[in-house]
């Protein structure tokens, strides 16, 4: 019976370890979920240019995660890109006239939207537009734009 | 020629032969499990002891290695880029979504699927396995179930346990020997690992667990039942395991990319 | 093919031997007899049942009422001599701990090693395992017992252990044994009836006496173990002078 205990207490150590290390990753290894409410309300938003951004990336507000992107689409007839992203339900506060960019965090970073308050008293509610949009920096088009400008200075 | 020709096809047709016996015994397995998982659960926590908490000591030291080395690399190859606060995604990333798994398979498969081969293996050597079926006891049943079962269940408790050790190695290394800011490693970390990642990884580590104890308990329960029959069904089983783990990596990461 | 026209009758309550020179396919008429293996051709009735008509669960059945020691004991490794034997009560019985542990002890006492119930296989010496093996086949109260080679490589006070414990288990219980053995001396001991089979069928029978007076050359060299015989001494091969001499082809 000595025998059947400490298998018992080792399988026990073991599985309890086993456990905490999946527990650990989910909770501290990750971070890009921590949004995680229930209580949402859904806006959208048009941009010219989504770059790379994906579903399930963060809206985030003075670099606090607010929401979460639920849907990138191409809107045939506006000819721009639908963002459908929620927020959380207990920020009901932001002014509908702020705007929405898509930026980059870090150099090579994944993409996000950071939203800029606008000065409005009516809020953001379910179902509302965001107007004022900026468009993801796209390298290639930036690195376009200083070569033309680079060239132009040469000329004179 | 002929005889070139009537031997191909005798291969394939082994090959065949084999892998659906294989799949057969795979489904007698499933089919018993829950009754031994509800009614005899004494019997899987044996195996998952055997198989899991025995093999924690070497799971534990090489994933404390693996993750040094990783970001050991990882740093020097990131900091062309002056790139080096990433260190940290890129060793939780490899290990959360590929090495933890692989190795850790490959790991179980040296250390508790010979173990479990040589075992039931000797166990048909020794006439232990007829005088079950003597005594009305199912061996498949009493014998395989569970410890199909404690590898299923200790797979992917191994494989956590393997990443966390790694990314405590990496944390050593890379703070405590190349100075990289302790809150830029995690910070970054958790910046882009996401909770699917994780997913995929223990997505991973169940399938290489099933794959692992599956091909272990088979080769043990189909080995020639000598001394040299044994030895060679463990050889059979790592080699076997380690090619599958591979291609079903493969395999899996092309689905979930 | 290993028995051609084999026929043979195993009495109620009596010990049975079954005896051949090695490769005569003895285990593997015993696991004929338990159905581990299935006749190609012919029948086996077991209490006027063909056992090859059983499905799973019928033949499970039946071997609960079938004790069985294996060559070698075998004992399952990892559990202690107490455990093996109570292995079957666990299985498919419903007692208390407390009963089983009744039970066990029982049967250990009845071949001896009531002392050595915490021991595991690995510390028995053979003697001691194949009465472990026994205790175990025991435990169940079977109607039939059978015996793979019980006294093969057993020193001689082991063997006489053995074979008392085979004479008395059968009278005491009212068993019916099976013994397989090529060891004359001891089976002949214990054995009421006899059975020399050889090249795949019975060659002869009757009680040990009965067979070791018997006239027949296959007989007389298996009961006094003469080398040369019905079975020759060697093995085919072509002419002996012929083949030293290099003739003929390579």
């Amino acid at each position: 019976m000595q025998q059947t205990r400490s298998v018992e207490i080792g399988t026990g150590l073991f599985v309890m370890l086993g456990m905490s290390a999946l527990f650990f990753l989910a909770t501290q290894a990750t971070g890009g979920e921590g949004f995680s409410s229930t209580e949402t309300y859904e806006v959208e938003a048009y941009f010219e240019n989504v770059g790379s951004l994906k579903s399930k990336a963060p809206v985030s507000m003075s670099g606090v995660t607010i929401g979460r992107v639920t849907s990138v689409s191409f809107d045939a007839q506006s000819l721009e890109a639908k963002v459908t992203f929620v927020i959380d339900s207990q920020y009901d506060q932001i002014p509908d006239d702020s705007d929405a960019s898509i930026l980059t965090s870090g150099l090579l970073g994944s993409q996000y939207i950071g939203l800029q308050a606008g000065g409005s008293d009516i809020f953001l509610e379910d179902g509302s537009e965001i107007l004022f949009t900026q468009s993801a920096l796209v390298l290639e088009n930036l690195i376009g734009k200083f070569l033309v400008n680079a060239g132009s200075d040469g000329d004179e | 020629m002929r005889e070139l020709i009537r031997d191909i096809y005798g291969t394939i047709f082994e090959f065949v032969r084999t892998f659906g016996a294989f799949q057969l015994f795979f489904l007698r397995l499933l089919r018993y499990s829950p009754k031994i998982l509800i009614g005899r659960p004494g019997l899987v926590i044996k195996q998952i002891y055997n198989t899991g908490a025995l093999s924690l000591v070497i799971i534990m030291v090489c994933g404390f290695f693996v993750g040094g080395v990783l970001a050991l690399q990882g740093y020097a190859s990131l900091a062309k880029f002056n790139a080096e606060d990433a260190v940290g995604t890129v060793v939780a990333l490899a290990l959360i979504k590929e090495l933890g798994p692989v190795i850790t398979a490959l790991l179980f498969a040296g250390r508790a699927g010979t173990a479990l081969s040589s075992e039931i293996g000797l166990m048909k050597a020794t006439d232990q396995l007829s005088a079950m079926e003597m005594m009305a006891v199912n061996p498949v049943r009493r014998v395989l179930v569970p410890r199909f079962l404690g590898g299923v269940v200790s797979m992917p408790l191994l494989a956590a346990i393997f990443s966390c050790t790694g990314l405590f190695g990496a944390h050593v290394v890379a703070v405590g020997l190349l100075e990289v800011d302790v809150g830029a490693f995690w910070q970054q970390m958790r910046l882009t690992v996401t909770m699917s990642d994780i997913n995929e990884g223990i997505f991973k580590s169940v399938v290489f667990g099933v794959v692992a104890s599956l091909l272990a308990v088979w080769e043990g329960y189909n080995a020639i039942p000598t001394a040299e029959g044994v030895g060679r069904a463990t050889t059979r089983t790592v080699v076997i395991t380690a090619i599958s783990v591979l291609i079903l990596d493969f395999m899996i990461t092309t689905v979930f990319l | 093919m290993i028995f051609e026209g084999l026929n043979l009758t195993i009495k109620r309550g009596e010990i049975t031997a079954l005896m051949g020179p090695s490769g005569t396919g003895k285990t593997t008429l015993l696991r004929l007899i338990t159905r581990q293996l299935v006749p190609q051709q012919g029948t086996i009735w077991v209490n006027g049942v063909d056992i090859a008509t059983l499905d799973l669960a019928s033949l499970y059945q039946l071997r609960q009422r079938f004790g069985m020691l294996f060559q070698n004991g075998a004992l399952l490794t990892d559990l202690s001599v107490f455990e093996n034997v109570a292995f079957p009560l666990r299985e498919h019985t419903k007692l208390t701990g407390r009963l089983i542990r009744h039970v066990v002890l029982t049967k250990l006492h009845a071949v001896g090693l009531r002392g050595a119930a915490d021991m595991m296989p690995a510390q028995l010496s053979g003697g001691m395992a194949r009465r472990v093996a026994l205790a175990r086949a025991m435990v169940m109260d079977p109607e039939i017992l059978i015996y793979d080679e019980p006294f093969a490589g057993l020193d001689p006070i082991s063997m006489g252990v053995i074979v008392r414990l085979v004479r008395r288990m059968n009278d005491a219980l009212g068993i019916t044994s099976i013994v397989v053995s090529h060891d004359v001396a001891e089976i002949s001991t214990v054995a009421d009836r006899s059975y020399l089979i050889s090249g795949g069928k019975v060659a002869a029978s009757g009680s040990p006496d009965e067979l070791r007076t018997a006239t027949s050359e296959l007989v007389r060299q298996f009961m006094h173990g003469m080398a040369d015989g019905p079975v020759a001494f060697h093995f085919d091969a072509p002419d002996y002078a012929e083949q030293l001499l290099g003739r003929g082809t390579e």
